[in-house]
């Protein structure tokens, strides 16, 4: 019981780890550009089946570097092509318009590589248990959870320690000043949304390691990412990384107790935290 | 006076169309009676959805919730408790209204995104019930056995069941009261309330106005027609499956509002109708209408952001 429990908590914590990753790359779209980004789960389902084009030529390492670079690349498009020229008018518009886009970029990946789920071929020595006792515990696991810790980490050393990041932190808080302070908006606003992408692309080729490849990936691991950007307070990175890793272990706990309540605990715990707190767990005052 | 006389005018007109549709719709190439009704009720819902987004100014994308309780609510009212139709949208109604109402406290507090954001999130929980609790609703296969019933009014009976037509004029029945009951409202000094708090709602708030309540009220009232819609929809298809509360769903009902005109009244029930003839024939001709829908979207973001009539309107004025 106890080894199942533990199994069940380590692999909401690894699930917990892609919505953390994929949430903290929407939140960082929507607070400074108040841009709900629909299409995020079709960046992340992109970044996988780019991942698996990659790997005949660059092999295993080589795609887990390059593809999430592609995925942000393409965003970088969409973003100039496209979302640009909806900021600063009713968020209605541009979260049409990534709905629109999400549904394009589902599309697309099951008419280029099928609907079927495609094999994603990760070194073997990955995939081995660590320990039999811990059978659950393989290598491959914990270089996920390894992988998203790193990323996590290097986003808020870019965050804190970079020209780029406390640029991106003050246009949060007040872009129109960080404007008129002489910093070109435009530019920090796609390298933001790209930075986005980037951690989707990311998320997208951990998991479709661990989840398999198909089109839907994207929208089945888009609403949670919603879910831990509430939970864990509006507008504050550290609460959605919290918010993500809470939702993962709770829904892992509950497959042990109550498996068919596996999805709609995080709800339940987004309605606990609504009624309690309404600006979320680690959420700043006033930002509603 | 002008505008008021054309206002009226564009009322007749809009009513004789609609009550006129099993005649002329299958004349029309392509067209056939179905395909009217699910334009009508899918038209309700977008208008009721309308309520709140255009004339209060609350960005919500999570009808499909609501309308897919409703639906869920009128189907297996007929299938496990009583086999009438008439209860089957009352309690189809209700359970839309009431889980609105238990929701609507915890998010009346957000604006903009957040509340999108929020209210897309709860749809969820419905969809995941619907799917996982199977032996009840019929999972992801839908809820089926089961047909929507003769209408027994006081003298006469109805039948419904077998006459596209019938149903029809009992849809467009229902729509009369429910658009009557909004336009009513609107024209109401809670309707122009509302109406302030999408100008100005911090205005409004200064002028004593309990905006959380008004957006609370205004929230309920919207998703009650919806699920009206939603139980409508359920005896069109004598069929409910989880689509009908997913959250794809939602976006098409403000994808409708927006190509049709959010500031206009009938404006969501012109973009259902587009929207309704589009799906119909891209399903038809091709296997990818969903990137095509999804163009659809970026498209009429981009150049139609003032939907149908509010162009036509600018045009008119200028």
């Amino acid at each position: 019981m106890t080894q199942l429990v533990l199994f069940n908590v380590f692999n909401g914590l690894i699930v917990g780890a892609f919505y953390a990753l994929m949430a903290l790359g929407l939140s960082l779209i929507l607070n400074l550009s108040g841009v709900i980004n629909f299409a995020h789960g079709g960046f992340l389902a992109i970044g996988g089946y780019v991942a698996y084009a990659l790997i005949p030529y660059v092999g295993f390492w080589g795609a887990l570097l390059l593809a999430p670079f592609v995925t942000a690349v393409l965003g970088l498009i969409v973003e100039r092509l496209l979302i640009r020229r909806l900021y600063g008018r009713d968020p209605l518009y541009s979260l049409l318009l990534t709905f629109g886009l999400a549904f394009m970029f589902e599309d697309g990946t099951r008419f280029i590589w099928g609907a079927q789920s495609l094999p994603y071929q990760v070194p073997a020595w990955l995939l081995s248990p660590l320990s039999s006792a811990y059978f659950f515990l393989t290598g491959y696991r914990l270089f996920m959870v390894a992988i998203v810790a790193i990323a996590v980490g290097g986003l808020f050393l870019i965050l804190t320690y970079t020209r780029l990041g406390v640029r991106i932190r003050a246009g949060t808080l007040d872009l129109e000043t960080v404007s008129v302070l002489g910093v070109n908006v435009r530019w920090l606003r796609s390298l933001n949304f790209g930075l986005g992408v980037y951690l989707a692309g990311l998320a997208g080729v951990l998991a479709v390691g661990q989840l398999g490849l198909q089109p839907t990936i994207g929208s089945s691991l888009i609403m949670p990412s919603f879910v831990a950007i509430i939970v864990g307070g509006l507008g504050s990175l550290p609460g959605t990384l919290l918010g993500g890793l809470l939702i993962g272990v709770a829904s892992g706990v509950t497959t042990v107790f109550f498996p068919s309540a596996t999805e709609a605990v995080m709800y339940v715990m987004m309605a606990a935290v609504l009624m309690v707190r309404p600006r979320g767990l680690l959420g700043e005052e006033g930002r509603l | 006076m002008r505008s008021d006389l054309t206002k009226q005018a564009s009322n007749i007109v809009v009513w004789l169309l609609l009550a006129t549709v099993p005649f002329w719709l299958p004349k029309v190439p392509g067209g056939y009676l179905e395909l009217g009704s699910r334009a009508l009720v899918l038209g309700l819902a977008a208008m009721a959805l309308n309520f709140l987004l255009g004339y209060t100014g609350v960005l919500s994308f999570g009808h499909a919730a609501y309308f897919g309780l409703g639906a869920y609510g009128a189907g297996m009212t007929i299938r496990y408790l009583v086999p009438s139709t008439g209860l089957g949208l009352l309690i189809g109604t209700l359970v839309g209204t009431v889980a609105a109402a238990l929701i609507g406290p915890l998010i009346v507090r957000l604006r903009g995104v957040y509340f999108a954001m929020v209210t897309i999130a709860f749809g969820q929980v419905f969809y995941f019930i619907a799917f996982r609790w199977s032996n009840v609703t019929g999972g992801d296969d839908g809820l089926t056995n089961w047909t929507r019933q003769p209408l027994d009014l006081l003298v006469t009976r109805v039948d419904i069941e077998h006459s596209s037509t019938a149903f029809y004029y009992l849809a467009l029945v229902v729509f009369a009261v429910a658009v009557g009951v909004m336009a009513w409202l609107l024209r109401s000094p809670f309707g122009r309330t509302l109406i302030a708090i999408r100008e100005n709602e911090r205005r409004a708030r200064f002028l004593g106005i309990p905006v959380d309540r008004h957006i609370w009220i205004s929230w309920v009232i919207s998703c009650a027609v919806v699920s009206v819609a939603g139980a409508l929809y359920a005896l069109l298809n004598n069929f409910v499956d989880p689509r009908a509360l997913y959250w794809s769903q939602s976006g098409d009902f403000v994808i409708m509002a927006v190509l049709g005109g959010m500031r206009s009244f009938w404006g969501p029930l012109l973009g259902a109708a587009i929207f309704v003839a589009l799906q119909d024939v891209l399903s038809s001709h091709t296997e990818n209408w969903m990137s095509f829908v999804g163009l659809f979207f970026v498209l009429v973001v981009l150049f139609f952001p003032r939907g149908v009539l509010g162009m036509i309107r600018r045009r008119v004025t200028t």
